[in-house]
């Protein structure tokens, strides 16, 4: 962590979130017209204008040509990082490094997909001479569901995980799910549920699986000094990082670990100057339920090995002492496809307590952190309602 | 094979047209850099290492191990092998990792473990591309 970086410590806010007007089996919308409903919410969330905004990211192919065009701005300062699911959390990282270099001033980040649906959805990526299709298609494998059972299986044999310890996850996660009126899946929840729901790909029962839905999201980043000029209290950046180690999961660079999640967790914390004990609240990435559990461990709430443990006995349910993915999770809530930027907006309505029936006490501090690609890419991002 | 083959059938490119070609001949081989010495797979021009042109084909004995594996229950559709059946991450004896099936042993968790020694064998799914395939080694 250079002194730089840390400078950046608290300089941006967000000031501003939002989903599309509906979340869930959309057919009725395309894709462009999902970040559009986001992009109003969270602007008028925000209290700005249109005109207001001067910069957009956003992610998915075409997007950073396309999301402009749809929402008729005419930005000065681009972003189209795609890197998967993580992608609007790294947005935030290079809003923030945009703002403070005087290159922008409004930043807004949006995503949408037709996840379930499929309106409007580009083409499938990879073509029969891509590495992907020559290394790993051939293998009949099944994208995410297949791709992050290999560092599951490893870490099992390692540590002694089990599937009971992730069907923890799923079930806490319902338990969430409940208490949110935008939840897709709200029903709830047993570890034998979990269980004895039908193998996708072992060690994953469909259980184990995040929802496929349609949906957008979308947040307004600015600089510290306007963000105290607009109507909701702002939540700050105390710290980000980043990290990508692979692109084919057959390259990671270990099984029994998440290498890029260790790496982004501590520029992340290193920046904010935060500590474990300060975190009130955690939005972890849940594309399959082990992965908030190797999110524990890379992100130092527990060391290597230890995260299945962690979430035994309902510890990060409603009423436990680590409250986890309080909006009901890609697994339970919303799962478009590219999640990453509903960490954020559960996070900053935490913080600013407008949660409801599921408001965390007292929350001050938050960490939203995914996972991009296959255990691939990963960002971390430390917020607080004080800088 | 050839005609019938229904999956997805690997499309080689000028850089990993030799690891096709000498599947097709029964050998597997692997990357190795004379600068930094990393071995690696898949195939690339330049040591993802260190970036050094002085690269060299290697064949491997084609002993192995199991580093970790999943069963797909949901293949692709028209995918030729049935469901379920094992995808492992295989380690060579020499160091790099790749992808491949796992064949002759029950697609059943209890089955298999981590670790489990395994060595090469080769299927034919068209007149240019074969596949590397791996299976529990009978040697021990």
């Amino acid at each position: 962590m250079s002194a730089d970086a840390r400078q950046l410590r608290g300089r941006v806010a967000i000031v501003g979130v939002g989903e599309s007007d509906e979340l869930g089996r959309l057919p009725h919308k395309s894709a462009l017209a999902l970040h559009m409903e986001a992009a109003h919410n969270a602007l008028a969330d925000a209290g700005l204008q249109k005109r207001d905004v001067d910069a957009v990211f956003t992610s998915g192919r075409n997007m950073a040509n396309d999301v402009p065009e749809y929402l008729g701005i005419r930005p000065r300062f681009i972003g189209g990082t795609q890197v998967g699911g993580c992608s609007f959390i790294l947005h935030v990282e290079h809003a923030m490094a945009a703002i403070q270099a005087g290159l922008c001033e409004v930043a807004l980040i949006t995503h949408g997909e037709s996840g379930y649906s499929r309106i409007a959805m580009p083409a499938p990526r990879w073509g029969d001479d891509s590495t992907n299709s020559q290394f790993e298609g051939v293998w009949g494998t099944a994208g995410p569901s297949t791709g992050y059972g290999f560092l599951t299986t490893r870490h099992m044999h390692e540590y002694g995980t089990t599937k009971a310890q992730m069907a923890e996850v799923a079930v806490a996660t319902r338990k969430w799910a409940a208490l949110n009126p935008k939840a897709f899946a709200r029903d709830p929840l047993t570890i034998d549920d979990v269980l004895n729901s039908r193998l996708i790909a072992w060690p994953f029962n469909l259980l184990d699986c995040c929802l496929v839905t349609d949906g957008g999201g979308a947040c307004v980043v600015t600089s510290a000094a306007r963000a105290r000029d607009l109507p909701k209290p702002p939540v700050y950046v105390l710290g980000s990082g980043e990290c990508a180690t692979h692109q084919m999961v057959s390259q990671m660079p270990s099984f029994d670990r998440w290498d890029a999640a260790e790496e982004s967790g501590a520029r992340a914390f290193a920046m904010s100057g935060a500590r474990h004990a300060d975190i009130d609240l955690a939005m972890f990435y849940d594309a399959f339920t082990i992965v908030p559990i190797l999110a524990l461990e890379a992100l130092g709430f527990c060391k290597r090995g230890e995260g299945g443990p962690f979430v035994s006995g309902q510890r990060t349910a409603p009423g436990g002492d680590f409250p986890m993915n309080t909006n009901g999770g890609g697994l339970s809530y919303t799962h478009t496809g590219m999640y990453g930027i509903f960490t954020i907006i559960e996070a900053v309505r935490q913080l600013r307590g407008e949660c409801g029936a599921r408001q965390v006490a007292d929350a001050r501090t938050a960490v939203c952190h995914g996972t991009g690609g296959v255990w691939s890419a990963a960002a971390t991002m430390i917020v607080s309602t004080e800088t | 094979m050839a005609d019938t083959y229904t999956g997805p059938i690997p499309k080689p490119t000028p850089e990993t047209q030799p690891f096709w070609d000498a599947a097709r001949q029964r050998r597997l081989v692997f990357q190795a850099c004379d600068d930094c010495g990393t071995r690696y797979f898949y195939p690339r021009p330049l040591c993802p290492a260190c970036l050094s042109r002085a690269v060299r084909w290697i064949d491997a004995s084609g002993r192995a191990r199991l580093h970790t594996f999943v069963i797909n229950h949901r293949p692709p559709r028209n995918y030729p092998v049935p469901a379920p059946f094992v995808i492992g991450i295989v380690e060579l004896e020499e160091g790099p990792r790749m992808m491949s099936h796992i064949v002759g042993v029950a697609p059943d968790p209890q089955a298999l473990r981590c670790d489990l020694p395994l060595e090469v064998v080769f299927e034919d799914i068209t007149a240019e591309i074969t596949l590397p395939k791996f299976r529990p080694r009978t040697d021990g």
